[in-house]
C-alpha cells in the first residue's frame, strides 16, 4: 500500500516543475556550504559539485534530463538579464578604465583571439569532433554569454557550460604560480589576464589575491565577454574560408 | 518595488537586444547587445539608479547558480566527453595557460613601450 503511494507520489514529482528547481536550489544550498567549509578551495567550486550532485541524484532516480529541466528552465531563464545586468560593474569600473585604456584593450584584443584560436586548434589536433571543437571556442567568456555565442556558432551550449567552469577552476588554480614564475607583479596586468582567460571564477580567486586585482579581473571578464561575442563568428567564418569543408 | 523596477529594466533592454539581433540576423547573443545598450545607456545617465543596483546585484551575487541546469545538461554528452577527454583536457588546460602568459605579456609590453616614449619626448 505504502508502495503504491510513494509512486504515485514519485508520479506526480517527476511530471512538475517543483522537483527540478527545489533540486536545483538545494544542492547549490549544499555545495555553497562545502565551497564555504573548505575556505573557497577552487576544487570545490559550487557549480562542479552542485552539476556533480544533480546528475547523480538524476541518474539514481532514472529521471530524464528533459523531466528536470521543466524546472530547471525557471534559473535558466535568468541567464538572459544577468547578462545584461554585466554592464553596471562593467560602468562602475569605467574610471579605472580611463587610465590604463589602450595597454588593455590590446592585451585583452589578443587574449580573447589566442584564447578562442588556440582552444580550437589544439582539440583539433589532439582529434576533437566540430561540435566539440566550436563548444570549446567560447570556453575563456562567463558562462551565460558563452552558452550563447556557443548556440550561435553551432556548438552544444550544455556542453560548452560544463568547459567553462572547468576553465575558470583551471584558471584560478594555475594563475597566481603562473605569475610568479613569469615574475609579474602588478595586480592590474595580473588580474586583466585572470579575467580574460577565467572569467568569473578567476576573478572571485583573484579578489582573495587583492581588490585591485578583483577589480581588474572583473573589468578584463566583462570586456572580454563582449569583445568575443562580436569578433568570435567572424573568426570562425574567417577558419573556414581558409579551411573548406572544416568544421561543418 | 526597487527589485521589480531593476528587473524590469534588465528584462526591456534583453528583449530590445534579442529584437535587434533577429531583425538584423545579428551573430552576437541577444542578451549580450542588450548589455552593450544598457552600458551606452549608463554612460549618457551618468549613475546607476537604485533600483538597477538591487537587482543587478541580487541576479549577479549567485551568479554561478544559473549556469547550473544547463550544466546537468552535460549528463546528455557523457559519451562525447568520454571519447574525447584527451583533446577536451589539452585544450582547456594548454590554451588557458597560453591566453593568460600572451595577455600579461601583451600589456606588460606595451606599458613599458609607452613609458619608454614618455621618458624619450620628456
Amino acid at each position: 500500500m505504502v508502495e503504491t503511494g510513494l509512486t504515485q507520489i514519485w508520479v506526480y514529482l517527476s511530471t512538475s516543475p517543483l522537483l527540478g528547481l527545489t533540486a536545483t536550489l538545494v544542492a547549490y544550498g549544499l555545495a555553497h556550504r562545502l565551497y564555504v567549509w573548505a575556505n573557497s578551495n577552487p576544487l570545490l567550486n559550487p557549480v562542479i559539485t552542485t552539476i556533480g550532485m544533480l546528475i547523480v541524484f538524476l541518474l539514481l532516480t532514472g529521471t530524464s534530463y528533459e523531466e528536470y529541466f521543466e524546472g530547471g528552465q525557471f534559473i535558466h531563464f535568468l541567464l538572459g538579464p544577468a547578462t545584461v545586468a554585466l554592464a553596471v560593474p562593467l560602468y562602475e569600473q569605467l574610471s579605472r578604465l580611463r587610465a590604463v585604456w589602450i595597454p588593455v584593450l590590446v592585451a585583452l584584443l589578443a587574449g580573447v583571439i589566442v584564447g578562442a584560436l588556440s582552444s580550437m586548434a589544439i582539440a583539433w589536433i589532439f582529434g576533437a569532433s566540430p561540435e566539440t571543437i566550436l563548444s570549446l571556442a567560447p570556453k575563456s567568456v562567463t558562462a551565460p554569454v558563452a552558452m550563447g555565442i556557443s548556440d550561435a556558432i553551432g556548438g552544444l551550449p550544455s556542453l560548452t557550460a560544463v568547459l567553462v567552469v572547468v576553465t575558470g577552476i583551471i584558471g584560478a588554480l594555475l594563475g597566481t604560480k603562473l605569475f610568479e614564475l613569469l615574475r609579474i607583479g602588478d595586480d592590474g596586468v595580473k588580474g586583466i589576464a585572470m579575467g580574460v582567460s577565467a572569467h568569473g571564477i578567476g576573478t572571485a580567486r583573484a579578489f582573495q589575491v587583492s581588490p585591485m586585482m578583483g577589480a581588474f579581473s572583473g573589468l578584463a571578464m566583462a570586456l572580454s565577454a563582449f569583445a568575443t561575442a562580436v569578433l568570435l563568428p567572424g573568426m570562425i567564418d574567417l577558419v573556414r574560408a581558409i579551411f573548406p569543408g572544416w568544421l561543418s | 518595488m526597487h527589485f521589480l523596477n531593476g528587473i524590469t529594466i534588465l528584462l526591456v533592454y534583453q528583449l530590445v537586444g534579442e529584437v535587434t539581433v533577429r531583425l538584423f540576423g545579428l551573430t552576437i547573443p541577444g542578451p549580450v547587445l542588450g548589455m552593450i545598450l544598457l552600458f551606452v545607456t549608463l554612460i549618457i545617465r551618468g549613475h546607476v539608479g537604485q533600483s538597477l543596483d538591487a537587482s543587478t546585484s541580487a541576479l549577479l551575487g549567485h551568479l554561478s547558480l544559473l549556469f547550473v541546469p544547463a550544466g546537468v545538461g552535460m549528463m546528455v554528452y557523457f559519451s562525447r566527453i568520454m571519447n574525447e577527454w584527451l583533446p577536451i583536457a589539452m585544450a582547456l588546460v594548454l590554451s588557458t595557460v597560453l591566453t593568460m602568459v600572451v595577455t600579461a605579456l601583451t600589456m606588460l609590453g606595451i606599458q613599458r613601450l609607452a613609458a619608454r616614449r614618455s621618458r624619450d619626448n620628456g
